[in-house]
């Protein structure tokens, strides 16, 4: 397609201000732009054909199965959308007076309150914007947290070998050393392992639990103790909360933190990559270590309170990404207690449903009972020249969004799926089936599938090209 | 039945079936079974209607702009919203998307992303530009750690003209390698004390941080600062908004040039979400520290024009600790959102929004003057909003104003709470900062100097 930019003809408008009902005021001519800015001259109407065409080039959850492993790719409800585009709670600004944005605290801090319910926490701050920005936010209490004991050896953050790389460039970005824990056979922390590798160094754990295997880490009572002992704290990474939750707490199973990802355990959408929101809860004794401000209430009243002596400071400007958290909190209020819990259970149960029939065509390498997610390997196909990434670029010809491919890196060939309680058994079937036609074409034309897809709007791209020769921005023609 | 979940009850038992399982508890039994919950201790779930009406209700408790005028700033805008906008963002097909990395259907969003790349290119006057951050401030930490890392220096100057909440962020990040950050002051006309910037920059600093136009509103002089800080990164904050009228920071030889993408076609949303933008000038070797996904043109095998991801050899999911950053959710719905506002308003729209923004400031701050309450606190030249320093009751003046359905100007004393230990800028409080937009009209502008003039 053709760019914005390709479509601009001079004199064109898409949108014009109102007219001045004030007088002039000349600024200084030399604060005044001289060069010339080269955006599209367009009229509304090429803006919105040129973005709706766009559009349509994408997948999306509204479309179709999206079974990205460890993203949570769950439906997207609209009541979410409509009540986050209130202008209540849209057209607010976030220092107004307090007694003007009442609802505005009332709602973070309901959302707060149930979200340390669901995980089992005492305390909690709304503020980091994504999933990643939660884990700064968490490894950065846990320096602060041995800091104010005074204890500067702790220089370690212990870390699986199956955990998303967030994990360790979060820990980087806080000046930790990452110490990486292999897996056992079974996908599992290897205990063992894990005791070999605590000292007076260790700040502390992150573990995504279930893991990114799909399978719950049985040990987690004995790697928690493990790490406290040490002296270390447990970060809990929520990625698949989705597992769990209503059925386990983290904090009950001696996390100290906790990051939520709202946009995949609590159904908002992924916006193709963005915002999210990613709220930290710890247990009483890190409270006075988290970002300010933190929302509280003084009988009916809602305020910010800004005394924690101890906190990190702030990650980011104002309170968090606010209308993400308007759209979790309707999902909360709509699931209820009962909901939250289904959820769980439905997701855990597709996901083994999945696995079961999977597991017939393809190789599962580990092929126990699974939570919300499973791995399975191309591995079998591979005499037929056959990748990992040919068969699921296949699958995009049969109009579904492939799994997550290569990820955790501890398994070869793989793919990792994760189906979410909101598809039904009929898509899941209609998974199976595609991937049973494409196993049997890689055995009788295994050429159809190197060369796929051939149905998409554009096919296999030159990433080496792009990375070798980068065009980062148009420059005209 | 719900909702959201679809399998019914004659499906899970042929699901447990076929898995192998008496019951769906069975599915759970790896875990600590002593551990198991009982109840959350959450309400029950209420219908879809219900929630509207309970949120409804929630929402009509906050004073909104639909229904007063604003005359409050401080990186959150109120600006008119063009309605194509909120048209196409809201498409099911942009929004319910994840990250492009199936390409080949993921056209859409990197595309819309390259074209994002260039206008912010295009209004910085920079070289390269990433596809997002999560807002403003921690864009402004990340350059800070970008410039510590490409000059392997760790000393950080921060004029104290910046936005604090930015700042406090700043130094968050700057805790956990080590950075040194410290801050410069300002002159009479609220820009930054050249003398002081040239006195603390030495041979271990990596980078000076100023904002543009700065947190008071006062436009700073680049060219002044850039001839001052040489062999260091400038790093510039900038309002994107004002970029139309104003000449970019990249003209004036600036290294990173970051902001909030919020004024361009995003609601306030009490702060967030909103976007940080994030561009560099045209070096690739400066390219390769730099944090967040990046966007480029190739082409597919029948030689079709595409987009893809690249330069990931940068990003954590490849590199893991030795990533330039952390970053893997950014804020790609903003960027639409700044994309789709920028070609509508185009070249011509942009120059009129920031002259607008302009004047009617001036007229504000003339007016306000006139009364004989206000005086200008910095001399500099402003683009859209000014401190000014008052003599009278300030909680009255905005209970007036409330009761005239004016959300009024920021109190500058009550940003000294925002900071951890002693601030590094201790806001006066008689001290107000008004900003005025092209949202606001001549009417309202009045309405507010006739609440003023009776006080």
């Amino acid at each position: 397609m053709e760019l914005i930019f390709e479509l601009s003809k001079s004199g064109r408008r898409g949108f014009i201000p109102p007219r001045a009902d004030v007088k002039n005021y000349e600024l200084d001519l030399k604060y005044v732009r001289k060069t010339p800015l080269n955006l599209p001259e367009v009229t509304e109407g090429d803006v919105v054909r040129h973005y709706t065409n766009l559009s349509r080039l994408n997948y999306a959850v509204d479309i179709g199965f999206y079974p990205l492993g460890s993203c949570t790719m769950k439906y997207n409800p609209k009541l979410n959308e409509r009540v986050a585009s209130l202008p209540g709670f849209t057209d607010i600004h976030p220092y107004q007076d307090l007694s003007t944005i009442q609802g505005a605290l009332e709602l973070m801090f309901n959302l707060g309150e149930s979200l340390k319910k669901i995980s089992g926490m005492d305390a909690i701050t709304l503020q980091p914007a994504a999933g990643a920005h939660g884990e700064y936010t968490g490894i950065a209490i846990i320096r602060q947290y041995h800091r104010d004991r005074k204890d500067f050896e702790r220089d370690e953050i212990i870390i699986p070998d199956s955990a998303h790389g967030t994990n360790p460039a979060s820990s980087a970005m806080n000046g930790f050393k990452v110490v990486e824990i292999k897996s056992d056979d079974r996908g599992m922390v290897n205990v063992d392992e894990l005791k070999k590798a605590v000292s007076s160094h260790t700040a502390g754990m992150m573990l995504t639990n279930p893991n990114t295997l799909g399978i719950f880490e049985e040990n987690v009572l004995e790697i928690s103790k493990i790490v406290h002992d040490a002296g270390g704290l447990m970060y809990y990474d929520g990625a698949n909360l989705n597992a769990i939750m209503g059925q386990i707490r983290p904090g009950d199973l001696g996390f100290d933190i906790v990051h939520f990802n709202l946009h995949k355990t609590f159904s908002t959408p992924h916006g193709m990559g963005g915002p999210g929101s990613g709220p930290i809860a710890v247990k009483d004794y890190l409270a006075d270590f988290l970002p300010i401000p933190t929302i509280s209430k003084k009988g009916e009243e809602y305020t910010f309170d800004f005394s924690h002596k101890k906190s990190i400071g702030r990650v980011r400007s104002f309170y968090g990404n606010f209308s993400v958290v308007v759209k979790a909190y309707a999902y909360i209020l709509i699931m209820g207690e009962e909901g939250i819990k289904k959820a769980s259970e439905m997701a855990v149960l597709n996901a083994n449903y999945l696995r079961a029939k999977i597991s017939k065509i393809l190789k599962v390498p580990y092929n126990n009972t699974c939570m919300h997610e499973f791995v399975a390997t191309t591995l079998p196909l591979e005499e037929k020249g056959i990748k990992a990434l040919d068969f699921v670029k296949r699958m995009l010809d049969y109009g579904i969004h492939p799994p997550t491919v290569y990820f955790p890196m501890i398994v070869h060939e793989d793919i990792m799926v994760e189906p979410t309680e909101t598809e039904s058994k009929d898509t899941l079937d209609h998974f199976v089936d595609i991937v049973e036609k494409i196993v049997k074409e890689a055995e009788e034309n295994p050429e159809i599938l190197k060369d796929a897809p051939h149905k998409t709007p554009i096919r296999r791209l030159d990433d080496t090209r792009a990375a070798r020769n980068p065009v980062l921005r148009w420059k005209g023609n | 039945m719900d909702p959201y979940i679809p399998n019914t009850e004659l499906e899970v038992k042929e699901m447990l079936k076929t898995v192998g399982v008496e019951s769906t508890s069975a599915l759970f039994s790896s875990l600590p079974q002593e551990k198991r919950v009982k109840s959350l201790g959450l309400p029950k779930g209420l219908d879809e209607f219900n929630v509207f009406l309970k949120l409804k209700k929630m929402a009509k408790k906050n004073v909104d702009a639909q229904n007063f005028a604003y005359f409050l700033g401080a990186g959150i805008y109120n600006h008119i919203i063009p309605s194509a906008v909120y048209q196409i963002v809201s498409r099911g097909d942009f929004y319910t998307a994840y990250t492009p990395y199936q390409a080949e259907v993921s056209q859409g969003s990197l595309q819309t992303m390259f074209e994002f790349q260039t206008m912010i290119c295009e209004l910085t006057g920079m070289g390269i530009s990433n596809a997002s951050m999560y807002d403003g401030a921690s864009a402004t930490a990340e350059a800070m750690l970008m410039a510590a890392r490409f000059k392997k220096k760790y000393k950080i100057l921060v004029a104290d003209s910046v936005h604090p909440e930015y700042l406090e962020t700043v130094k968050t990040y700057a805790s956990g390698p080590g950075v040194k950050v410290e801050t410069f002051g300002h002159d009479e006309n609220g820009m930054v004390s050249i003398e002081e910037l040239k006195s603390k920059i030495d041979e271990k600093t990596a980078g000076v941080i100023v904002q543009y136009p700065n947190f008071f509103g006062v436009i700073e002089d680049l060219k002044a600062i850039r001839e001052s800080s040489k062999d260091v990164l400038l790093i510039v904050v900038t309002n994107p908004i004002s970029l139309g009228f104003l000449e970019s920071p990249g003209s004036f030889g600036a290294d990173i040039v970051v902001g909030d993408g919020q004024p361009l076609g995003i609601p306030m949303n009490f702060g967030g979400p909103s976007f940080g933008f994030f561009a560099i000038r045209d070096d690739m070797k400066l390219v390769r520290t730099m944090p967040g996904r990046i966007i480029g043109e190739t082409v597919d095998v029948d030689g079709k024009r595409g987009f893809v991801m690249t330069l990931q050899a940068r990003e954590q999911h490849i590199r893991r600790e030795k990533a330039t950053s952390n970053i893997c959710s950014n804020h790609a719905l903003g960027t639409l959102y700044a994309s789709v506002y920028l070609s509508l308003l185009g070249p011509h729209g942009l120059k009129e929004i920031g002259e607008l923004n302009v004047s009617k400031s001036h007229y504000l701050l003339e007016k306000l003057e006139k009364t004989g309450h206000f005086k200008r606190k910095f001399s500099g030249e402003f683009f859209n909003e000014f401190v000014v320093e008052t003599d009278i009751n300030i909680p009255k003046f905005k209970e007036n104003l409330l009761k005239a359905n004016i959300i009024g100007p920021l109190e500058m004393g009550k940003l000294n709470k925002i900071s951890i230990g002693t601030p590094n800028n201790k806001f006066s409080d008689g001290d107000l900062m008004f900003c005025v937009t092209e949202a606001n009209s001549a009417e309202e502008i009045e309405r507010l100097v006739s609440v003023a003039e009776v006080m």
